[in-house]
């Protein structure tokens, strides 16, 4: 197994022979969007049977984790252990608006067939960009894939701030927000408990409301600023 | 190998005969292959009417590129609806022809066009049309590789809007050209904090809350809002 981020490393890769079912693959993430940031993306190559998230299905404990808090250590272990590669946080941090990561390179072993990728959004209660299993093509070429927003249905969209604190699993409240633009003393969009407005898998993300309050309204985020439309992030994967 | 790039072959194996002969230039001209591309586009918004809609053919370049600024040509298109000078920018990178449809095309209409043009393995198609009940948001193709498509070839794209990055989305009154509004269109000060193409967040509306918005809850829209086919006719 290899796994490498540095360009420089390409042509070392060149020079040996690839398995049977291997692929070299260079893999860039742009977030589309003008008002949300990606937390540490983990970009993941893995076997068919293995998913970092499905829709329709209950979070796991390591997802919810990335989803509420951008902490993908859980995930990152998750699939190591199942055998995939990973490349954890290729943007070296938040993945701002309207920018693209620095390309990861990975040589997949031949097991390792399908390719996952998430990132927390923020400001969000426990939305995130994702990929679920997208089949790695064997042919060589430039593929294009967009990338939807998701809830992980774990914690009620209150919309409200709770700066630090609100990364921890369970703890209601949006950690952070890098645009700078969210309030505060919102009332809340729902209620934090129970979380009763959405069902408790994931499934795509209903978008958020805002307003333009921004010391008090129902929401702390801003309407004109914290609001998407699907997609959220586009990937291009060059296949070697 | 696909037609052009055998054509390709031959026209260079021709080459040093040619120029041992000496000018024979009109048979030049009778031995280009010519090609010609048909650009179906359905607007499939509820209230938004596009644009006149700008299609061009070039060689290099881009009209815009996720993350980075929109090009003044871009920024025109996108906050007035008038592509002309985003049509000089892309045939001044290799261009190769262009047209702009006659009028705007109103939600649930479409447009065609057909484009004939000397075979090219670099071609690109490009496309731009602005929603015009917005400040800046447009919608296209950036430079889609076409010079690969064999004859009967055809693609199908369903796009989403972006953002040229270029105009606050105030939705304020006098700021929208489309009949929503009959405001400005092309304003040259760059006012949206981000200055970068990126995808549209939608139209937020007075009826959502945005107490000075001059849009009514109508004019929102989802993704996708374009339909486009392209067909090599020939």
């Amino acid at each position: 197994m290899r796994i490498s981020r540095a360009l420089g490393t390409a042509a070392t890769t060149l020079l040996v022979p690839l398995a049977a079912g291997a692929a070299d693959l260079e893999i860039t993430v742009t977030n589309l969007t003008g008002g949300l940031s990606f937390t540490p993306l983990l970009v993941a190559a893995h076997p068919a049977d293995t998913h970092l998230f499905q829709t329709g299905s209950a979070a796991s404990a390591a997802l919810q984790a990335m989803a509420e808090g951008g902490d993908i250590a859980g995930l990152q272990a998750g699939v190591t252990a199942a055998g995939g590669q990973v490349v954890a946080d290729p943007a070296g941090g938040l993945l701002a608006p309207a920018t693209a990561a620095g390309v990861a390179e990975l040589t997949t072993g031949s097991a390792n067939t399908h390719l996952s990728i998430t990132a927390m959004l923020l400001p969000t209660n426990d939305g995130f960009v994702g990929l679920d299993g997208w089949a790695i093509p064997t042919t060589p070429g430039t593929y294009t894939v967009m990338l939807n927003a998701y809830d992980a249905g774990t914690e009620a969209n209150t919309e409200l701030m709770n700066p630090g604190a609100g990364g921890a699993p369970g703890v209601p409240g949006i950690p952070g927000d890098p645009s700078g633009r969210a309030g505060s003393g919102g009332r809340g969009v729902v209620a934090a408990s129970p979380n009763d407005s959405e069902p408790p898998v994931v499934h795509i993300h209903r978008g958020q409301l805002g307003d333009t309050d921004a010391t008090g309204g129902l929401s702390d985020l801003d309407s004109r600023s914290h609001r998407w439309l699907n997609p959220v992030a586009r990937v291009t994967v060059v296949v070697k | 190998m696909t037609r052009t790039t055998l054509q390709a072959l031959i026209a260079a194996a021709l080459l040093p005969t040619l120029a041992a002969c000496g000018g024979h230039g009109g048979d030049d001209d009778a031995r280009v292959e010519m090609h010609t591309l048909r650009i179906t586009v359905a607007n499939l918004t509820a209230n938004q009417p596009l644009s006149p809609v700008l299609v061009s053919l070039h060689r290099s370049g881009a009209p815009w590129t996720a993350g980075m600024p929109a090009s003044s040509g871009l920024e025109r298109l996108a906050e007035g609806g008038d592509g002309t000078a985003l049509a000089a920018e892309l045939a001044a990178q290799g261009g190769i022809v262009d047209a702009t449809g006659s009028a705007p095309v109103g939600p649930g209409a479409g447009d065609s066009f057909e484009l004939s043009y000397p075979a090219a393995e670099d071609a690109q198609l490009s496309l731009a049309t602005m929603l015009v009940n917005t400040n800046d948001a447009f919608s296209g193709l950036s430079a889609l590789p076409v010079g690969a498509m064999a004859a009967g070839d055809r693609q199908q794209f369903v796009l989403a809007a972006w953002d040229a990055g270029t105009e606050a989305n105030s939705e304020a009154a006098g700021t929208i050209p489309g009949p929503a509004d009959g405001g400005t269109g092309f304003d040259p000060q760059r006012d949206d904090p981000l200055d970068a193409v990126r995808l549209h967040a939608g139209v937020v509306s007075r009826d959502d809350g945005l107490a000075d918005s001059t849009l009514g809850s109508k004019f929102r829209f989802d993704n996708p809002v374009l339909r486009v086919t392209v067909e090599r006719v020939r």
